[in-house]
């Protein structure tokens, strides 16, 4: 007892080295930086417009005046419901198509496979900003502007998306398909039935990074539309600094606002993010 | 059930002939074990007969039709894994009903195969658990019963017990084989583990280097192997294997004595096989083969001890009752008594038969 008393203390001594301070320190600084705008933002939407440029962290007078003018808006509103039907949609197709090749290309031999996977992959290299042009004229000649597909169909499949469940994939043992194919079972059912399950962790992480991205989108969805009721949040939400003055107010509001599906999103998935974020490190 | 017949069967992966069609007949209800050592084909035969690898050449028939160009659904086989490929996501219960998944029986119906097939392998109270909670052994058996629930024409089992320790090894090395005794449906079943082999087959297939080498009950491999190859491969452990001259009817070992044999007719050099087990320590009894070594290990097992000696320029194993556990270095007398030599040509290693 004494004994594993005195190991315990040596080993709680041992915690304590200046590496470890330093560490903590680092970490605590990180942690403050990163969530001291965050505090801003709500420490805005809780002020009157007069107070905006009075920075102290804790309003005067908080209010929640700004929440009731905002969430009172239809147009809001619309651009909360636009974000979510999109980033909803996006996300279901990335999850259903960016799998279904990255399994194909994981678990079927075929003449040009590699080639295939190659060219998606060589994809990624192209910035996004050089891809507006002819998203913009492809839209523009198929008479997508201005519409819900027009924001979403650069999205609907990612190389990224597609690499990323290949590599999962590949982990899923032969035995189990093979196991599922003398069952009986066709090729999509062991698709849908055997292998999606046993890579639950990669389509978390996959689909909270294709929300968060199209949640957050701006350029595109302000390039593509051009009438105020198809305006997706971040869009909508700049559009109260267009006006005659910047809200700042307001803006932070909505801005506190959309982070609420965010949170959501990621209080869901994240006990599956964790899982595949560690096993998409140990893969390399 | 059903007959499963391989008629010239090729496999070959672009250039390369893994498989040199081969010929062999399963019968109805027979247990028969595909033995050797990796890359003998083994697993590809196996994969063959289930659908799961195309055949390049031959035929394979099941119940009498041939069934190369058939789906592995279509073959009505089920398929037991290595690494026993049960799904982590659903329970023992689900797993097992997996096996259903396309049959056009009722909800009820399908509960109760699910039931009955758990109780037969000991698995009704676990029905509701996942795979992670289970055991090696239970998890083998969840695998089994995955094959069980639907009744197959065949059983094919791809090294099943590979991932178990010895003692759980030899527990379902029974199992299975009263499985197959209730059951009667033919099973194939590939090992590398001669044991196996020899433990649970009524029929056993040698295969090297995708050639079948020789087919028969465990005693007649035992006691007739065609060649070198089977004649090391069968037995624990291996047969000793001794360079010898026949000359004029008789034969000569250096090292050893030999007296009183009738040998098969040959001429030139030879391999003399002799089991350990028929090598004994001691003074020579008769006709057979007497030879003295010194002693360069020994393995005391309890019921008998295996003693490793050099005769002559030749290391050969031989053994002693339990008790006698011979000095390291000492010079111990050995013999093999008539009837226990097998005789090899030296090469084309065939089998000249026994003195």
């Amino acid at each position: 007892m004494t004994m594993a008393s005195t190991k315990e203390l040596a080993a709680n001594s041992r915690d304590i080295r200046p590496g470890r301070i330093i560490a903590w320190t680092l970490l605590l600084i990180g942690g403050l930086i990163m969530i001291t705008p965050l505090l801003f933002m709500f420490s805005t939407s809780l002020k009157t417009s007069g107070q905006v440029y009075d920075l102290r962290l804790i309003p005067a007078a908080p209010t929640l005046d700004n929440y009731i003018k905002v969430l009172g808006d239809g147009r809001f509103m619309q651009w909360f419901f636009n974000s979510t039907l999109i980033a909803v949609t996006v996300t279901i197709s990335n999850v259903f198509f960016d799998s279904l090749v990255g399994y194909t290309l994981a678990k079927f031999e075929f003449r040009g496979r590699y080639f295939i996977f190659l060219a998606i992959l060589s994809t990624l290299m192209i910035p996004t900003e050089m891809l507006v042009i002819p998203w913009y004229l492809m839209s523009s000649q198929l008479g997508w502007l201005n519409s819900y597909w027009g924001i979403m169909f650069p999205g609907m499949m990612t190389a990224f998306g597609t690499f990323l469940m290949k590599q999962f994939f590949e982990g899923v043992p032969n035995d189990f398909l093979e196991a599922a194919r003398v069952d009986g079972l066709n090729e999509f059912t062991i698709w849908w039935k055997i292998a999606m399950p046993m890579v639950v962790p990669a389509i978390s992480a996959l689909a909270i990074f294709t929300f968060l991205g199209n949640w957050t989108a701006f350029f595109w969805p302000l390039i593509v539309t051009t009438s105020k009721e198809l305006y997706t949040l971040p869009v909508g939400i700049s559009s109260f600094s267009a006006e005659a003055s910047i809200q700042w107010e307001l803006i932070m509001t909505g801005a506190a606002i959309g982070t609420i599906p965010t949170l959501l999103v990621f209080l869901l998935l994240q006990r599956y993010i964790v899982r595949g974020v560690m096993l998409a490190g140990l893969k390399g | 059930m059903a007959k499963i017949e391989l008629q010239k069967l090729v496999k070959e992966y672009g250039k390369t002939r893994a498989v040199h069609g081969i010929d062999l007949t399963i019968e109805d209800g027979e247990f028969v074990v595909f033995v050797g050592p990796s890359g003998c084909g083994k697993s590809t035969t196996l994969r063959m007969i289930a659908g799961l690898e195309d055949i390049s050449g031959g035929n394979l028939l099941i119940g009498g039709e041939v069934v190369n160009q058939r789906e592995p659904k279509q073959r009505n086989i089920a398929m037991v894994f290595q690494n026993y490929a049960i799904y982590p996501h659903m329970t023992v219960g689900q797993n097992i009903g997996f096996g259903l998944y396309t049959s056009k029986l009722s909800k009820a119906e399908k509960q109760k195969r699910i039931e009955e097939t758990g109780k037969i392998l000991g698995l009704e109270k676990l029905l509701d658990r996942r795979p992670a909670a289970l055991s090696g052994g239970q998890r083998q058996r969840v695998a089994i019963g995955r094959a069980m629930v639907r009744d197959p024409a065949a059983f094919l089992f791809d090294e099943p017990l590979s991932n178990l320790d010895a003692q759980l090894r030899s527990q379902m090395r029974m199992e299975i084989k009263s499985l197959h005794r209730r059951l009667g449906t033919t099973i194939v079943y590939v090992t590398h583990d001669q044991v196996e082999a020899m433990t649970m087959a009524d029929k056993i297939v040698v295969m090297r280097d995708g050639n079948i080498l020789q087919v028969g009950s465990p005693t007649d491999l035992y006691e007739n192997p065609v060649d070198v190859f089977t004649a090391r491969f069968i037995g624990s452990p291996s047969m000793n294997m001794v360079e010898g001259t026949i000359s004029g009817g008789n034969l000569s070992v250096d090292g050893a004595a030999i007296s009183g044999l009738t040998l098969p007719a040959h001429e030139g050099k030879a391999l003399i096989g002799v089991r350990p087990h028929d090598l004994v320590v001691g003074e020579a009894a008769g006709a057979g083969l007497s030879a003295s070594g010194t002693v360069e290990a020994v393995e005391p097992l309890g019921s008998e001890t295996l003693v490793h000696l050099n005769v002559g320029k030749a290391q050969v194993i031989a053994t002693a009752p339990g008790r006698v556990v011979p000095a390291i270095g000492s010079t111990v007398s050995v013999h093999a008594g008539a009837g226990s030599l097998y005789l090899f040509d030296a090469v084309s290693e065939k089998a000249l038969g026994r003195a």
